[in-house]
């Protein structure tokens, strides 16, 4: 069994009056203690695929196929059993902490809040914890920062407190949406250090949402590439760079940015993002794809395995990829 | 904290000098002659208006007449009012009384029922967000004088539960009796916008991220609500209440009228009608103390509720 299993994933919103597909059926398993990185440009459905397993997905919105976790269905939890596994066995780190925290409570509050009102914690015993696990992230003088207000704490820091609290309940599974996207570049490695060197120690599994291949890459053990609401690649980390096999995939390899920060505009990929919204009737790449052919307007392709990738591309055996 | 705080109530005696110098200049360049008035039906000799002249100051320039009547305002001499011939700070102590009572009860009011239903509905989509928006709608919509009228013949004539009129007599007991009904005329409308801001501010906090974080993190839904967003969602409507507060203190005129009542507001009403100067100098000024005050009051709350203003100023 699976610490995640997803079995065709969909997800409904609905605009103005009619409803509309934005999440097409998404599939992927994670093993307990393993990471998966999912990337793709911005409105391809991470965001929404990661707060699924959650079992948290926009009010107006229907979810179809099958999202488990250790078997169990996360839609079929009563709301006594969702908090729970809420509280104690999934754990979420957002893009921003600014706005992920609440401004006018205080750190210690934040940190606490769960361990105490869902897990029974003492207060002093919360406390002492809490120390133990600020001083664990690399945050100065604790005892100080827990009486201290978000507004006076870093982004950087905000976000190892958002780390922090969700070491506090042992979860198994860490969602991290974006977590250094929002952060100043000097900090934004040393952030991704701390999550990757505590997910190890502890064994936990974890999903990445991330647009820096490089980064997730670094961090994970597969490679899920979405592209408009739909997988289009899933692959081993280590073969991101040399043997992927999607147009799309490597197109954003082609226009991730630069070491040197810079974006290397030559290569971003020509064309608007498409989001799962947009109906067409073959690959919704084939718009912006430099190998489409007729089979590729008219042909959804559905994932096939090629040696160790699904790759969801009618051409995906015939594109020879000269890797330089 | 010292340090915002001074600024603060240094900000406020600006404002109050400002204000009461500004009132002084209009009443200085009114057109009409206050000496009509002064006379009060005493034969018009040129001796008898020389000296009501000297004694209103009505000769001297501009700023020495507001800084002689600045100086009596810190000796506790308000001046003489020209209209009741009496002594100003007399009339007007009992009468701001009865107003405070009355605003206060009537602010109570608008609170419970505004943020009642502004929570209700922000918390709430469908049926009870369009009623309660709805009630708000339509209670808004009655104008002071036919509220107090309805309120008048059904609560006072018809079931006899409260006194028809008058605003008792000083007594704490005897105002809630005598006010309750004006000080629900008063909060119809401003309890509407209450409870309006309430339901828009409540939305806007539920769809924030630190909701989801704290939902996401398993807390349950009343505490979600309780702590994250309720909380949240009430500071933008405190500094309304201030704001609402002292709108209270003027607009209390028209129903200080409906249930004959002795206020501050009809006082000034009848003040600025016989250019009064003095009366109008003196309401004015409380007034601008109450703005001043008030806005003070808002202020610390703020730095209390929100610690968000305390870095900022640091
Ligand atoms: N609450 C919502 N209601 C309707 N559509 C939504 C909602 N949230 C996201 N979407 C749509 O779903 C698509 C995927 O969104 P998201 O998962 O946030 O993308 P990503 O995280 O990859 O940038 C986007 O096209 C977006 O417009
Ligand atoms: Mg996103």
């Amino acid at each position: 069994m699976s610490l995640v299993e997803i079995e065709s994933f969909t997800l409904d919103v609905q605009v103005v009056e009619a409803s509309a597909r934005v999440i097409h059926e998404v599939s992927f398993k994670l093993e307990a203690g393993q990471s998966i990185g999912i990337v793709g440009e911005s409105g391809s459905g991470k965001s929404l695929t990661l707060r699924a397993i959650a079992g948290l997905s926009p009010e107006n919105s229907v979810v179809g196929g099958k999202i488990s976790f250790q078997g169990e269905e996360v839609s079929a939890m009563d709301r006594e059993r969702l908090m729970q596994y809420r509280s104690s066995q999934v754990a979420m780190i957002f893009q921003d902490p600014r706005s992920a925290i609440n401004p006018v409570r205080k750190v210690g509050d934040f940190l606490t809040e769960n361990v105490v009102t869902n897990l029974g914690w003492s207060k002093s015993d919360a406390k002492t914890k809490a120390i133990e696990v600020l001083t664990e992230v690399g945050i100065s003088n604790p005892e100080k920062q827990l009486k201290a207000f978000p507004s006076e704490l870093s982004g950087g820091m905000l976000q190892r407190v958002m780390i922090a609290s969700n070491l506090l309940c042992q979860p198994d599974l860490l969602l991290a949406d974006e977590p250094t996207t929002a952060l100043d570049v000097t900090t934004q490695s040393s952030v991704m250090a701390l999550i990757d060197q505590l997910r190890l120690s502890r064994g936990m599994a974890m999903i990445f949402v991330s647009h820096n291949l490089e980064l997730a890459t670094a961090v994970c053990d597969k490679i899920l590439v979405m592209y408009a609401g739909r997988i289009v690649e899933l692959l081993p980390a280590e073969n991101l760079r040399e043997k992927s096999r999607h147009p799309y995939t490597r197109a954003l390899l082609d226009a991730r940015p630069r070491l040197d920060g810079r974006q290397n505009r030559l290569n971003a990929i020509p064309g608007q993002p498409a989001s799962g919204l947009e109906w067409t009737q073959g690959c919704t790449f084939a718009a912006r794809c430099a190998f489409a052919q007729d089979i590729c307007r008219s042909e959804v392709p559905v994932l096939r395995k090629i040696q160790e990738s699904d790759v969801a591309c009618h051409r995906a055996d015939e594109i020879d990829w000269d890797v330089s | 904290m010292r340090r915002y705080l001074w600024r603060r109530i240094g900000l406020g005696a600006l404002t109050i000098v400002a204000t009461t110098m500004l009132v002084h200049l209009a009443l200085y360049l009114a057109p009409g002659d206050p000496i009509g008035y002064l006379l009060n039906g005493q034969p018009a000799t040129p001796e008898r208006i020389a000296a009501l002249r000297a004694q209103y100051n009505l000769d001297e320039p501009f700023f020495t007449r507001y800084v002689s009547w600045i100086t009596g305002v810190f000796q506790g001499d308000l001046g003489t009012s020209a209209a009741f011939n009496a002594d100003v700070s007399t009339l007007i102590a009992s009468r701001f009384q009865t107003t405070m009572y009355l605003v206060l009860i009537s602010f109570v009011f608008i609170s419970v029922f505004g943020l009642t239903l502004g929570i209700l509905a922000g918390l709430h989509k469908g049926g009870i967000d369009s009623f309660s928006m709805a009630t708000a709608t339509i209670l808004s919509s009655i104008p002071a004088f036919v509220g107090s009228f309805i309120l008048i013949n059904v609560f006072a004539l018809q079931l006899g539960w409260f006194p028809a009129i008058g605003g008792g007599d000083g007594s704490l007991s005897s105002a809630i009796s005598h006010m309750t009904l004006p000080a629900i005329a008063l909060a119809f409308s401003a309890g509407a916008f209450v409870a309006r801001t309430t339901r828009a501010s409540i939305r806007v906090e539920s769809a924030s991220e630190h909701v989801v974080t704290a939902t996401v993190r398993g807390i349950p839904r009343n505490k979600v609500v309780s702590r994250h967003i309720v909380r949240n969602a009430l500071l933008p409507v405190i500094s309304l209440g201030g704001l609402l507060f002292v709108g209270l203190i003027v607009s209390t005129a028209f129903v200080e009228q409906a249930f004959a009542i002795n206020g501050i507001g009809g006082l000034l009403v009848v003040a600025a009608r016989q250019q009064d100067f003095a009366l109008v100098q003196a309401i004015t000024l409380i007034l601008v103390i109450s703005f001043v005050v008030v806005n003070l009051a808002v202020d610390v709350l703020y730095w209390i509720l929100d610690p968000r203003i305390r870095s900022e100023v640091a």
